[in-house]
């Protein structure tokens, strides 16, 4: 609100000013209620943080309208439908949930409104549902996942049961593991898809994991599935001989101290971890701890490199849709997560993946890095767009 | 697939395990219905509030002041419900009850969101009950043990009162004909305020058990909701024995559903409950023959 003030007041002051800056009207569509309201908050505290501490690079002015998706696909429709014919914005970014996604797709497409993913993780988005007007600044579900099977597979483990959510993110997740881990030499030995937040109890699985045979256990789960899993994993004593690996959404600096104790030793991969050693990284961490009261999870990260995405692209002298979303596609920056590019095939952000352990800190649960994956731009799934032209 | 024996013992436990749980939501809800036929599909939230509480408090005194006094605040909140709403409703038809109740959910959902925020809680399991017992063979979490036994300790606590007490033959002449209790001379409406009390502390306590099990979420009443209908319609409305039953089943079939069948998992127990309509539409253990 306060911004939107600011940047009324700049757009207010501009008429008494000779060459006035271009003012981007940027719509931010994030879920501020429903289940993934904390995902929503984080996106929105890194975007701020990174709209205060680059803002001064370039002579843009940004004026954000924020919109409540509430999580449902119907009511983000419009959302975005309004955002982009009744506030006219230039710029949308956003997006928590792959299936508002999917239904926001068709409209800033044919609108030709440049849109900077922040969350949403489908690989469609940027496969066969690719855009050129949809840039992705977080992840792809298959990118996090990928590099892990063979990394797992250098490390010995032969067999391994796998576990996710019965929903396209669970399978699409544990699919691009499979298929680099079977790729690398190694075994599947069981594999479980748990109806979708509706298993509370994760005994039956953890009961058949455990009897399968398997080396390792591998999974994907998120927020409070992922909470009740590590706890209840924990509590039947698997964690010994049977090491839990991940997605690392699994101990996700936003709750794994919920999870406490049952997290250490938990080995996962992600696109970024707060304990990552970079002077990009220090900066942003303290800066959003100062504002925040709390370490910066991965979502934090997303809003934070989605501003400065949208920040590089204006210092091109992009100001409108179509020259935003063509900027957009060749931004390239150093942020807290390494160096960050756009792959112009698919539009999808290439980054370096980390393999991290959590750990007991001095007095909470912390991170140790155990590999730095290097970056791979996703195979193109079927994306056909025009390349970047000028 | 060849399972040993200790593989069968361990999902029955957590077949047991997860009945029980059931068991404590669904009692309070299935006498509340059947003693007044007043719907309350509050009684999740209940549930998440009794979770939310044992959080909170869990951060003060450790888990047993959460464990102790979950209940007790939860069934100060349902005295709050009662006077200030429910009372008013008891005239006023199922659909007008169903409505209310249905818009209370998502009013404590929010209000859960504004006072504890999106963040999911947790509670740690008290050191007593950390780590696992040798039982029938294999190792078993002990804090699972602990909800079983206090599952079965409340359901013979309450087996006792509604067939043993006088409380328990008021109780019980109330939910097979409330108007004929009435002329006996047993006040009825107080029966239920008692009943209701009784029935939201359950809730709490159900909360407070489950949230070092799972984790603490505003939308965790909504999620445990439709189980607990499950659990009365496939039991029969109104009755202990129905909801012992209702819970069993619904236990047993998730758990071995899980495990032998895992495509249908999430089908089986819908399933399970069409079938029960189709031959016997007030359940399997009516309170009223």
């Amino acid at each position: 609100m306060k911004r939107a003030i600011l940047a009324a007041l700049g757009l207010a002051t501009s008429f008494a000013m000779p060459a006035a800056a271009e003012d981007i009207k940027v719509g931010l569509l994030l879920p501020f209620s429903g289940v993934y309201a904390a995902l929503g908050n984080e996106i929105e505290a890194g975007f701020n943080l990174a709209l205060e501490q680059f803002a001064g690079e370039t002579d843009a002015t940004f004026e954000i309208i924020r919109e409540d998706t509430e999580v449902k696909p119907p009511v983000a429709l419009g959302k975005a439908k309004k955002l982009i014919l009744q506030d006219d914005v230039d710029v949308i970014a956003g997006i928590v949930s792959s299936g508002v996604l999917g239904a926001v797709r068709d409209m800033v497409h044919d609108a030709g409104v440049p849109l900077i993913v922040a969350n949403a993780g489908n690989d469609e988005a940027t496969g066969a549902d690719c855009s050129p007007f949809i840039t992705r600044m977080s992840f792809s579900n298959s990118q996090v996942n990928r590099p892990m099977g063979s990394w797992m597979h250098e490390q010995g483990i032969g067999k391994v049961y796998t576990l996710a959510p019965d929903y396209a993110a669970g399978r699409q997740m544990i699919d691009a593991f499979t298929a680099s881990f079977t790729a690398a030499g190694g075994e599947v030995v069981g594999q479980e898809f748990t109806p979708f937040q509706k298993t509370k109890d994760f005994g039956p699985y953890l009961a058949q994991a455990k009897a399968s045979g398997a080396d390792a256990v591998y999974v994907f789960y998120a927020g409070g599935e992922a909470i009740s899993f590590v706890k209840q994993y924990d509590s039947f004593g698997l964690k010994a001989d049977l090491p839990l690996y991940g997605s690392g959404f699994l101990t996700s600096q936003l709750y794994v101290n919920a999870q406490g104790p049952a997290a250490e030793g938990v080995i996962t991969a992600l696109h970024y971890v707060p304990t990552i050693d970079t002077p990009a990284n220090a900066t942003f961490t303290e800066a959003f701890t100062a504002a925040n009261g709390r370490v910066p999870s991965e979502f934090a990260v997303q809003g934070y490199d989605a501003a400065r995405a949208l920040i590089e692209a204006t210092k091109t002298g992009a100001s409108d849709r179509a020259s935003l979303a063509t900027a957009l596609r060749e931004v390239k920056f150093e942020g807290p997560r390494g160096t960050l590019s756009i792959d112009p095939a698919t539009n999808n952000v290439v980054q370096p993946i980390y393999v991290y352990e959590t750990v007991a800190g001095e007095n909470s649960l912390t991170q140790t890095v155990l590999a730095q994956l290097p970056a791979e731009a996703d195979p193109v799934n079927g994306c056909e767009m025009a390349p970047v032209s000028n | 697939m060849a399972h040993d024996l200790g593989f069968w013992t361990l999902q029955a436990l957590n077949a047991l395990q997860l009945s029980m749980l059931l068991f404590l939501l669904s009692i309070g809800l299935t006498v509340i219905f059947g003693l007044m036929h007043f719907v309350n599909l509050a009684h999740g939230s209940l549930y998440a509030l009794g979770a939310y509480f044992a959080a909170s408090l869990a951060a003060v005194g450790g888990y047993w002041m959460g464990f102790f006094l979950a209940p007790v605040a939860v069934a100060g909140v349902g005295i709050l419900l009662y006077s200030g709403l429910i009372k008013r409703m008891r005239k006023s038809g199922p659909m007008a009850q169903v409505l209310v109740t249905f818009g209370l959910i998502f009013v404590m959902l929010d209000l859960t969101r504004i006072f504890w925020g999106d963040l999911a809680l947790a509670i740690e399991v008290p050191a007593l009950l950390e780590g696992r017992l040798a039982f029938l063979g294999v190792e078993y979490p002990t804090y699972r043990l602990f909800i079983i036994a206090l599952g079965l300790m409340i359901l013979a606590a309450l087996a006792f009162v509604l067939g043993r007490t006088q409380i328990g033959a008021m109780i019980r002449a109330g939910v097979d004909n409330d108007a004929m209790a009435a002329c006996l001379g047993i006040n009825v409406e107080r029966l239920f305020f008692v009943v209701f009390c009784v029935g939201c502390a359950l809730a709490g306590l159900a909360g407070a058990v489950a949230a070092p099990l799972l984790s603490v979420t505003p939308d965790m009443g909504l999620q445990i909701l439709i189980p607990t209908l499950i659990v009365i319609v496939i039991g029969g409305l109104g009755s202990l024995k129905g909801a012992v039953a209702g819970s069993l089943i619904y236990g047993v079939v998730q758990t071995f559903g899980a495990v032998l069948a895992p495509q249908l998992a999430s089908v089986l127990i819908y399933a399970l409950l069409a079938v029960v309509l189709v031959i016997k539409p007030v359940g399997l253990f009516p309170a009223k023959g």
